[in-house]
């Protein structure tokens, strides 16, 4: 149980960039994209835990307590919220080269060559 | 490369990966035993430094508030660029075209009287749950984020019970700009004033209340979160409302027989 | 005055909001709009500029009152030495330059695009200063997305989606690989600032005698997305989808500025944090060498073969990253201040030949070399322009260029055996000059004949039309100015590097940034080193008659590569229809397939391989 965590954290990079590799639609595409960004979150918050340790919120607790990490909980937060936002912007983009090309294959996007 | 090249290529750099992800992870403490010392070190100091009881709301305002800044402004820039693109899309007649002439051309099919119903009943309990977020990022697990983002799904809301016309109205495209602009300019703002009191950028310059963990303590943490959370809610809802918009398009162009 | 430090930051990013905020009612105010963009961004340009010229054992800003307790950071710091504040002023010099070029340049400029720049120009700026690894990531990510958004800015063209899409998705794996590797150092360290980390595993490294895989992964991960950024190969294929359509002036900027903030990334995250702990200096010189080697050749040999020009300049700049990590690599306070010095050179001529590429799109409507042949000679301050900024990316003495390439050869020629390495440099600067040549050439002088037309190329080339209003009988100053302003500037630098006050600050810069001990101190401690100690011997910053005498030789051979080009046809002995670099590079041209599933599976290969060797290496 000691490593679980982190080699889930392994997979969830693997398999997404697997689909990326083999995508063959944007969306799709975009979508295993934040499926390896996932993998980070589950680093982030697998690496500050503490086994035993509460919440890092003293609101009805006695202060100095055993508490996991917050620093990296703070990081994730932000990081999940962003993150949205930006695959939206990524998503836009899927929507305007659907009206332009007609088509969501990478494949067939390939204006530029060479 | 064919996609066979490519896959083999792919599994010869994937397996690499791993490996050497196996090999980092072997250097790590074991899952349960952060080493510190920077959570201790904050969990120490966070109530006599800030007086606020919400911890990770104190990292990512006070502590760490540059970063958040930055972040914050990830999302407006995101949000920027997705106005440029699709709203370049749909061409600027948004002044003109009327949100009910809009109702007219949608093409999702009415909805249910129970969805009706129950979303209409969740606006308002949604809207306060994440107005109350925003505001006490200092107590408990709130924050602006969080709040921001509950907020938003208010409005989506509307959207759900087929209010289309009202789902415009509520959204003008300035008034989430400028809403937008006041949140994330606004936090940038506040550490600005810092400086001009002669203070580090970002400097809790607020009083810090007496009681730890009351609506009045953590000084700028709780302005900062409310702040963030107007603009998190802006942002999503021009988001979400710019990808919702492209699903009346589809009729217009089909109609029109152009794309 | 230290107070700049955030108001470089907070500057730029309450003007962007301010823009959004009156948008409705600056909708019409074009000028105002732009008047109080180019404000902004030059008051920042002023602000580092004066603390450029006050810093000299460094500067730390600690945000938010936080200061280190016992040796354990709480805040988030901006650490400014001379090469990270002057490599932030380049950067906003070169924003003011390209936002004035952009005054007319479009057909409709909306405020998002004044707002974008702005936003890109704080997260240029945030990097350079961070001095705290996640907050180097967050930077990292607003100049990304930024930049996704700017290269998207005229989705009425099929074009610059599939750039936009290619380089966003690109860059976010890279940047996604480096929050991996931010993770993993967090997980044993518990800091998140880099001085705090660099005593932490340089400690653990000294007891275990020698890095052990979280420190050399850790570090290959947080590089990862730096080297994407970089255009390294084989991170780089999409800098050149992503220059072909993105506008001019947003083009002036990722070449001038944002592939050296990749690159400068890795020297600090390799001497301020990781350079004692990894160990194995020479090995690890060579491994870096090795990829800018490699790098530059390919940007090279793509860049001779291109007819488009935005195109051909964004091969060149690959060449060009490629000779700048190469400088790095040798680890040596010369070589890397003969990269800084080359980096401020390159910015100043890949302006000027961006933004001269900009006034050709403008009046003559095409990007395509073999169009536009001859039809270039109506813009003579252009062409001249043009071509001196153009002489000045084939190192003609006195730009910045010829100097910083100088000691890197000289540094090169000390430090690796490698008279081979000046030669590979001097081969590529052939190569990169005589093809910017060739388009001068043939364009603004109707030298020769125009060279062979691909009909793919012509294809894509004849995309780019609608980027810009049409074409007017005069170029607007506001497009000049810039430009002509950019290549003074590129000579100025030159000129200033040859004194030897301005050359030893350089040095000692270099040597400054270098010494991850002094940088420690100075963070933790507050206590500057007056001064810093050299890992490396120090060599004097002359202009050596061999420096001279390869320049030299780089610029003839680019003029006569060009001028071969132009007019091989005439010539008796290659009559046979063979163009000159047509058959080696067929088969190079493949693997830029504009494909986004063959960069990622690149990616993952050359991250990979990278950690096989540095796993060798240390084992």
């Amino acid at each position: 149980m000691q490593v679980f965590p982190f080699l889930v954290v392994a997979w969830i990079v693997v398999v997404g960039l697997y689909g990326m590799v083999t995508s063959r639609d944007l969306i799709h595409q975009i979508i295993c994209l934040i499926v390896v960004q996932s993998s980070t979150y589950v680093l982030l918050l697998g690496v500050g835990y503490v086994t035993g340790g509460v919440a890092p919120y003293l609101f009805d607790i006695s202060p100095h307590p055993k508490a996991v990490d917050p620093v990296v909980q703070a990081l994730a937060l932000t990081d999940v919220v962003v993150e949205a936002a930006v695959t939206a912007l990524l998503l836009s983009f899927a929507v305007q080269a659907y009206k332009r090309f007609g088509t969501l294959d990478p494949h067939d996007l390939a204006e530029f060559k060479g | 490369m064919t996609s066979r090249q490519r896959l083999w290529l792919f599994a010869l750099g994937a397996a690499g990966l791993v490996a050497c992800y196996l090999w980092a992870f072997a250097g790590l403490p074991g899952f349960g035993h952060y080493p510190g010392p920077y959570g201790p070190e904050i969990m120490r100091h966070v109530l006599a430094q800030t007086n606020a009881t919400g911890v990770v709301s104190a990292v990512n305002f006070e502590y760490r508030g540059f970063d958040t800044l930055g972040e914050e402004f990830i999302l407006f820039t995101a949000a920027a660029g997705m106005s440029v693109v699709l709203r370049r899309l749909r061409g600027e007649r948004e002044e003109d075209s009327s949100p009910a002439a809009d109702a007219a051309n949608r093409q999702i099919p009415a909805t249910s009287a129970a969805v009706r119903v129950v979303t209409l009943l969740m606006v308002g309990p949604t809207a306060v749950i994440g107005w109350w977020l925003a505001t006490h990022a200092q107590t408990n697990p709130s924050g602006g984020f969080q709040g921001g983002v509950i907020l938003a799904t208010a409005f989506f809301l509307v959207y759900l019970s087929g209010e289309f016309i009202v789902f415009r109205r509520l959204r003008p495209d300035t008034v989430l700009d400028a809403s937008e602009a006041i949140g994330a300019g606004g936090f940038a703002a506040v550490g600005v004033t810092a400086v001009a009191m002669s203070l580090p950028y970002l400097y809790n310059y607020l009083p810090l209340g007496t009681i730890p963990g009351a609506i009045s303590s953590g000084g700028t943490i709780a302005l900062i979160s409310f702040l963030v959370g107007i603009e998190v809610a802006a942002a999503f809802v021009l988001i979400i409302g710019e990808l919702l918009d492209q699903t009346l398009l589809r009729r217009e162009a089909r109609s029109e027989g152009s794309s | 005055m230290n107070q700049f430090f955030a108001l470089s930051v907070a500057v730029p990013l309450l003007t962007a909001a301010a823009l959004l905020a009156f948008r409705p009612l600056l909708r019409d105010r074009r000028n105002a709009r732009g008047l109080v963009a180019v404000a902004a961004s030059a008051s920042v340009a002023v602000m580092l500029g004066f603390l450029l010229a006050r810093t000299g054992a460094g500067s730390v800003y600690w945000f938010a009152g936080f200061r280190p307790a016992h040796g354990v950071v709480i805040g988030i710091d901006f650490e400014g030495d001379q090469l990270s504040v002057g490599l932030a002023c380049l950067g906003a010099v070169l924003m003011t330059a390209a936002i004035v070029f952009a005054w007319r340049y479009f057909e409709q400029v909306s405020s998002y695009f004044h707002v974008l720049m702005l936003t890109f120009l704080a997260g240029m700026t945030g990097f350079c200063l961070a001095g705290d690894v996640f907050d180097l990531f967050v930077w990292f990510e607003l100049m990304g997305v930024s930049a996704y958004a700017l290269t998207a800015y005229r989705p009425e063209e099929r074009g610059p989606i599939q750039g936009a899409l290619n380089f966003a998705i690109t860059n976010s794996v890279g940047a996604y690989l480096s929050l991996t590797g931010i993770g993993l150092i967090y997980g044993r360290t518990g800091a998140l600032n880099m001085a705090q980390i660099a005593r932490y595993v340089a400690s653990h490294s000294a007891v275990h005698h020698g890095p052990d895989g979280l420190v050399v992964i850790g570090f290959l991960l947080l590089i990862t997305g730096l080297l994407v950024k970089g255009a390294i190969v084989p991170f780089h294929f999409w800098l050149a989808d992503a220059h072909a359509v993105a506008p001019t002036p947003v083009c002036v900027l990722f070449s001038g500025v944002m592939v050296e903030l990749g690159l400068y990334g890795i020297a600090r995250v390799y001497w301020s944090v990781f350079g004692a702990a990894l160990g194995h200096q020479s090995a690890v010189s060579h491994v870096f060498l090795a990829l800018g080697v490699l790098t530059a050749i390919t940007g090279a040999l793509y860049c001779f073969r291109e007819r488009h020009v935005k195109r051909l300049l964004a091969f060149s700049t690959i060449s060009h990253a490629g000779m700048f990590l190469a400088g790095f690599a040798l680890l040596t306070p010369l070589g890397l201040a003969g990269a800084a010095m080359a980096v401020a050179g390159h910015a100043f001529v890949k302006g000027a030949l961006f933004i001269g590429a900009g006034i050709v799109l403008h009046r003559l409507r095409s990007v395509n070399e073999t169009w536009l042949h001859g039809r270039g000679k109506r813009l003579r301050v252009t062409g001249i322009a043009f071509t001196l900024a153009a002489l000045g990316l084939a190192d003609l003495p006195p730009f910045g260029t010829f100097l910083g390439k100088g000691w890197l050869t000289d540094s090169a020629s000390s430090v690796a055996g490698g008279p081979w390495l000046a030669a590979v440099f001097c081969a590529c600067t052939v190569l990169t000059g005589a093809a910017v040549l060739r388009f001068a050439g043939g364009v603004f002088y109707g030298l020769g004949d125009p060279p062979g037309e691909d009909p793919r190329m012509a294809a894509e080339a004849n995309e780019e039309t609608g980027e810009t209003e049409s074409g007017r009988q005069r170029t607007p100053l506001t497009m000049l100015v810039p430009m002509c302003a950019l290549v003074a500037l590129g000579l100025a630098a030159g000129l200033a590097a040859l004194t030897p006050r301005v050359a030893a600050a350089f040095e000692s810069a270099a040597t400054r940034f270098e010494d991850q001990s002094a940088y420690m101190s100075l963070v933790l401690n507050g206590a500057g080193t007056a001064r810093p100690a050299a890992l490396y011997p120090q060599a004097p910053p002359d202009v050596t008659a061999a420096a001279v005498i390869t320049a030299l030789c780089s610029v003839a051979g680019a003029v006569l590569l060009a001028l071969v080009a132009l007019y091989w046809r005439r010539l008796p002995v290659l009559r046979r229809g063979y163009e000159p670099g047509a058959g080696l590079t067929g088969a190079i041209r493949s693997f830029q397939s504009g494909v986004i599933n063959d960069y990622i599976t690149w990616l993952v290969a050359g991250v990979a391989a990278l950690g096989g060797v540095l796993a060798l290496i240390v084992r």
